[in-house]
């Protein structure tokens, strides 16, 4: 187990560096340049625009850009901003709390609903509330996120004003609610399809008809034996879906005007800060890469078969 | 998955059908009740037994008329704004298909035109993605499946570089770059980031039709590497793969509605639904169907481009039913 996981940590540094580098060259090699974007519309000298790049290290070639940079983050350090003056591990720490919980609050909604909708539908079959379900996992996954979060925010806002259109404070969990909600909901069509699909198989399987015929309760049944084997592929997707939620809250936060990373991103993005971008990309390739080692490390807890040696 | 390798002989013999994207339409009424049917077949005879795929075929053909000829549904221009007469007129539902039956938007553009001249750049973008990211994807999961070993590893490694990711994300970082975003543009940004989940899934089929008996004969009689992989295993290890590529489909559709929405994929003067969600946004309040229209539309399309993949996946892949 120890000598898996140490592998795996190994193979995860050759895939963190190559995302990390695909991203700085998307950034540093297609055209857009910061300092030109810090003139404005001003008239500017090429000798003044010239020593900032020197300064900023810009003029080296780019495979020491990268190494420069690379450098840094292995000491912590994400890297300046080039307008503000501001780190970037400021910014992201101002900006990450917030769409972390943002996030864990829509996949707790995404858990809790969706397997509870999968296992309703998935113990019986091709039944009325099997097919509902199934009408309405397409209804949403057929919805992108910016229809559902306009649908919810003009209904809930400005239609019945129950709740207000922007978020203020995103400590208060009232407030994320709709956004969490929103940003769930395509994953939760996924969850509930994923759960209903593999109950509704495992339910013709063998040690579940000898489960019955020893006459162990049905709780027994349902809870220890179909629920531990039909839950394996859900695991995988809620896995690797945690990085896919946190990108997705980049849409719902600016619906919802909440200030995370989708927000700080766009800014960036806008002023072709290359630092910011690369160190929030990269928080996000490696939160992805943690979560899918975690779901192989879940598959033998869920599969006794597998063995990690 | 074993299913699918069961009747090989079959599907050598002639009517595999390998390039076409989707198989099943190109192979012709069911056969005989008592003849051993190929995966194919059996699919096109199951699928045309299937309401939803019926209906879903449909939509995505009137889509698609759209998208190639707009005039065949409106005569009124996407672009004529008369703001002085039409600014945010809303719609008069009872007449259908006229120009002011879905109202006029925040530039008094009639909606309704919007929607039938922004189908276009969906159609475009959904297919043109799903055709380079299906022949990009294939070719790089067959490789990797076929020649295994450090050609495996290094393809494999490339893929979960690329797989790591967001999709969004590196589509937002690509697109920002570009001043100019026509369609292509933006396929081909999508159709980047896009080809990993293809190229896992075309190498795992790979590997399993590899190990075939009629692969090993055809090695065994000699025939060429390239022979044995498009003419045995392509077409067999090929179905998995239109089932993720016709569900992908949608998907993409989605991201650039998204994307546009977003202000970095497509945008003016180009027509499309996302972009017309965009602007329509500052009018959620007061002129919420401005909005709401476009977006409907995209949810129907995409939900036409789900429907169709699921209906082939039920028939390509009788494990699941």
């Amino acid at each position: 187990m120890g000598r898996y996981v140490v592998r795996r940590l190994l193979q995860m540094i050759p895939v963190f560096i190559g995302s990390t580098l695909l991203i700085f060259l998307m950034m540093y090699v297609l055209p857009g340049d910061p300092v030109r974007a810090l003139m404005g519309d001003q008239a500017f000298d090429p000798a003044v625009v010239a020593n900032i790049r020197k300064d900023l290290g810009l003029d080296l070639p780019l495979w020491q850009q990268y190494a420069n940079y690379l450098g840094g983050l292995v000491q912590g350090d994400f890297g300046t901003e080039i307008v503000s003056q501001r780190p970037v591990a400021d910014i992201i720490a101002d900006a990450f709390p917030v769409t972390v919980r943002l996030t864990l609050f829509a996949f707790a909604f995404t858990v809790l609903v969706g397997v509870g909708l999968g296992i309703v539908a998935g113990l019986r079959p091709n039944t009325m509330q099997d097919r509902g379900l199934l009408a309405l996992t397409l209804v949403l996954i057929s919805m992108p996120s910016f229809v559902l979060g306009f649908l919810m925010q003009y209904l809930f806002a400005f239609q019945w004003q129950l709740i207000q259109p922007n978020v203020r404070d995103s400590e208060n969990f009232g407030e994320l609610l709709l956004p969490a909600i929103v940003l769930g909901s395509l994953s939760l069509a996924y969850v509930a399809r994923l759960t209903r699909t593999s109950m509704a198989e495992n339910l013709r399987a063998d040690y579940m008809r000898t489960a019955v015929a020893k006459g162990l309760p049905k709780r027994r049944i349902v809870g220890v034996h179909l629920m531990r084997n039909s839950l394996i592929p859900v695991v995988t997707f809620l896995g690797t879906d945690i990085g896919n939620l946190m990108t997705g809250a980049i849409v719902t936060e600016g619906i919802f005007n909440v200030k995370g990373v989708g927000n700080a991103i766009f800014e960036a993005l806008i002023r072709r800060e290359g630092a910011t971008v690369v160190g929030i990309a990269s928080l996000i390739v490696l939160v992805y890469l943690a979560t899918s080692l975690l779901v192989d490390l879940l598959y033998a807890v869920l599969d006794p078969r597998i063995r990690y040696a | 998955m074993p299913e699918k390798t069961a009747e090989p002989e079959k599907n050598l013999t002639g009517k595999t059908t390998a390039a076409v994207p989707v198989p099943a339409a190109a192979v012709e009424a069911g056969p005989a009740p008592d003849k051993a049917r190929s995966l194919w077949s059996d699919a096109w005879y199951d699928l045309r037994r299937q309401p939803m795929f019926l209906v879903s075929s449909l939509l995505i053909l009137l889509l698609v008329v759209m998208s190639f000829a707009p005039g065949l549904f409106t005569s009124a221009s996407p672009r004529d704004a008369d703001l002085a007469a039409h600014y945010l007129q809303p719609p008069n539902w009872s007449h259908f298909f006229a120009e002011d039956w879905l109202g006029y938007d925040g530039q008094g553009r009639s909606i309704y035109a919007r929607i039938i001249y922004g189908a276009r750049a969906s159609i475009m973008v959904g297919l043109g993605v799903t055709i380079l990211v299906t022949v990009f994807g294939t070719l790089m999961g067959m490789m990797a499946g076929y020649f295994g070993g450090w050609i495996d590893s290094l393809l494999s490694r490339l893929t979960d570089v690329f797989f790591g990711i967001p999709f969004l994300l590196g589509a937002l970082v690509i697109l920002t770059t570009f001043e100019n975003r026509t369609v292509w543009v933006v396929i081909l940004a999508l159709a980047f980031l896009g080809w990993t989940s293809i190229a896992r899934v075309a190498r795992g089929s790979v590997i399993t039709v590899k190990q075939s008996d009629y692969v090993v004969a055809a090695k065994a009689l000699g025939a060429s590497t390239s022979r044995i992989m498009f003419r045995h295993i392509l077409p067999n290890a090929l179905a998995p793969i239109i089932v993720v590529a016709t569900i992908a489909l949608g998907g993409y559709i989605a991201a650039e509605a998204t994307l546009s929405f977003l202000g970095v994929g497509l945008a003016e003067p180009t027509v499309s639904w996302g972009v017309d969600v965009a602007t329509g946004r500052s009018q959620l309040r007061n002129a919420p169907f401005t909005l709401i229209i476009p977006s409907v539309m995209v949810s129907i399309t995409v939900l036409s481009f789900l429907m169709f993949g699921d209906a082939v996946r039920n028939a390509l892949d009788p494990k699941l039913r």
